[in-house]
């Protein structure tokens, strides 16, 4: 099977760099080579300028990850699973004690910190696998999926962390999702990733800005797929529509004016709306214009396959 | 120094949930306490066949049954298995630690957890009239070749823990090979009581060459160059078995 297919991207010092894509994608075959946890059977990849296959015991002490499956040990305490970390990394003594502590506190852990971890929530578990992937002050921070499981609260306030931590630790930080919304937020820049290859890659605003105009989405009251592209096959300006059942969708030039017009075409061709919004461009346009198919449907075509 | 340091974290890991339970040593030792109990009174006559050599049953099963505590090491590989399942094994294998430290560690844990039980396994058996000859020294070479024992088996399960990754088939595994070793040695029966051909298979069985290192250190005419020599094979199995277990991170990483 190949997971990953030339898939190539160059990140900058100090930045948070996305990997966005379905799952399946590849992201995760991405991070498992640049964390010397696989190997590639061919290739070349080099994370802080060291080569991830002939220096992977100095790459190892210049990464922290934070992976997809939590790397806690659930049977000791939030402050034992940090020294623990701690001492893997030679940090000892008074300089590992304070270190401890200061994670602790910074991701509020510290009045958990004498628990074992199998009794935290869902998402205390996960900052303290951040703090976990962050004791040794790594020049470089892995951090796959996440947020995958946390509930929408945890989420956003992880996804705060994450943006104060880049900014307080002077990291550079890969972050792979199959969030649209997270990539939005965190990432200074990103590849999308589909099919094991890049298909685009910018900062969020040069990859929205590509596609000129808004999206107009269109509720029918029912279904209909033939005649609503026919409806609006008299509206101009109109392009890359699709009709998924009842959800319509097309890209304007400009979304205030066209949604009389797009109302006005399927009334008269007998259709009546529900709904009608118009949006700025979104991430998920810009993965629909170059994977050919929208974020949802490729996530809903590799939930079987995924792990 | 760092190899050390490593190992000793990984070992304090495992120590630590172990002492979090405290119902694992009372669990651990109902086998032990079972069949030093219920064979030595099953088994009590043995000692009365001509040719078995003298003393009670039980002074004769007691080595054995230390010997045979060892082989509960094989079990460890679950907690391997477990760390894998859960992401913690691959958390440690994208950090520094020496490779060697994961298997020790957990190797370290497996043989103190088993000095602890073989001690309360003597004590019962000096309760119920079994001697050890050659005091405390006797009892420490005892114990110690029954922890090379239990070394060598928590490596050999570690490395086909992180080969199969597979509960189930770490389990076969385990009764399909220690039942058979048990009774392919001398922990139960006299080495002139047996066949043959179990007398042959037993020369080349590591658990027999602990049950009788173990046994001559407790026994009455303590035979120093027998234990030696098998208390080396012992030690060089282990260094295989380290080994093994060490490399076969290797293949999980390719195979990852």
């Amino acid at each position: 099977m190949t997971a990953l297919d030339g898939l190539s991207f160059a990140v900058d010092a100090g930045m948070i760099f996305g990997l966005l894509g379905p799952n399946g994608a590849g992201k995760s075959t991405t991070v498992k080579i640049l964390t010397t946890l696989s190997r590639a059977d061919s290739g070349a990849a080099r994370v802080a300028g060291l080569d991830v296959v002939r220096d992977a015991e100095r790459v190892r002490r210049s990464i922290g990850v934070v992976g997809q499956r939590p790397g806690l040990d659930p049977d000791a305490t939030g402050r034992e699973n940090l020294e623990m970390q701690a001492e893997i990394y030679g940090l000892v003594g008074g300089a590992r004690r304070e270190r401890v502590e200061q994670l602790l506190d910074r991701l509020g852990l510290a009045d958990a910190a004498g628990r074992l971890a199998k009794t935290y929530s869902g998402g205390m578990q996960r900052r303290l696998d951040v703090a976990i992937g962050l004791v040794h002050r790594p020049q470089v921070l892995f951090l796959d999926e996440p947020t995958t499981g946390l509930d929408p609260e945890a989420r956003v306030e992880l996804w705060r962390e994450i943006e104060r931590l880049a900014g307080e630790e002077e990291m550079t930080i890969l972050l792979t999702t199959h969030y649209l919304e997270e990539a939005d937020r965190l990432a200074g820049r990103l590849a999308i990733v589909d099919h094991g290859r890049v298909v685009a890659e910018g900062t969020p605003d040069e990859l929205k800005s590509e596609l000129r105009g808004d999206t107009v989405e269109v509720e029918l009251v029912e279904s209909a797929n033939g005649d609503a592209t026919a409806a609006l096959s008299r509206v101009s300006a109109i392009s890359e529509l699709t009709v998924d059942g009842r959800l319509v969708r097309a890209r304007v030039p400009d979304g205030a004016a066209a949604i009389p017009l797009v109302i006005t075409a399927f009334e008269r061709g007998g259709m009546r709306v529900a709904s009608a919004t118009v949006a700025r461009p979104s991430l998920d346009d810009v993965y629909l214009r170059h994977a050919g198919r929208s974020f949802q449907q490729a996530e809903t075509g590799t939930k079987e396959v995924s792990a | 120094m760092t190899p050390l340091r490593h190992t000793w974290q990984v070992a304090l890991r495992y120590i630590r949930a172990l002492l979090r339970q405290p119902a694992w040593v009372g669990i651990s030792l109902t086998q032990p306490v079972i069949w030093l109990l219920l064979f030595g009174a099953l088994f009590k006559r043995t000692a009365d066949i001509p040719g078995f050599g003298g003393d009670s049953y039980i002074e004769f099963l007691a080595p054995g049954v230390v010997v045979m505590l060892a082989l509960s090491s094989a079990w460890i590989g679950m907690g391997f298995i477990e760390d894998i399942n859960r992401g913690t094994m691959d958390r440690l294998l994208v950090s520094p630690i020496w490779r060697g430290a994961l298997n020790l560690g957990s190797v370290a844990q497996s043989v103190l957890s088993l000095v602890v039980q073989s001690l309360i396994v003597i004590g019962l058996a000096l309760a119920v009239g079994a001697r050890f000859h050659n005091g405390i020294v006797g009892v420490a070479v005892l114990i110690g070749v029954a922890a090379l024992l239990g070394a060598i088996f928590a490596s050999l399960s570690n490395g086909i823990a992180v080969l199969t990754r597979q509960r189930e088939t770490l389990i076969g595994i385990i009764t399909m090979v220690t039942l058979p070793l048990t009774f392919l040695s001398t922990a139960l029966m006299q080495q002139s009581r047996l066949p043959g051909w179990v007398q042959w298979v037993a020369s080349l069985n590591p658990v027999n060459w602990a049950a009788e290192a173990g046994r001559s250190a407790a026994g009455a005419n303590a035979d120093w160059g027998l234990i030696a020599t098998r208390a080396g094979f012992l030690a060089l199995l282990l260094l295989a078995s380290a080994a093994f277990a060490t490399r076969a991170f290797n293949i999980y990483q390719r195979s990852t």
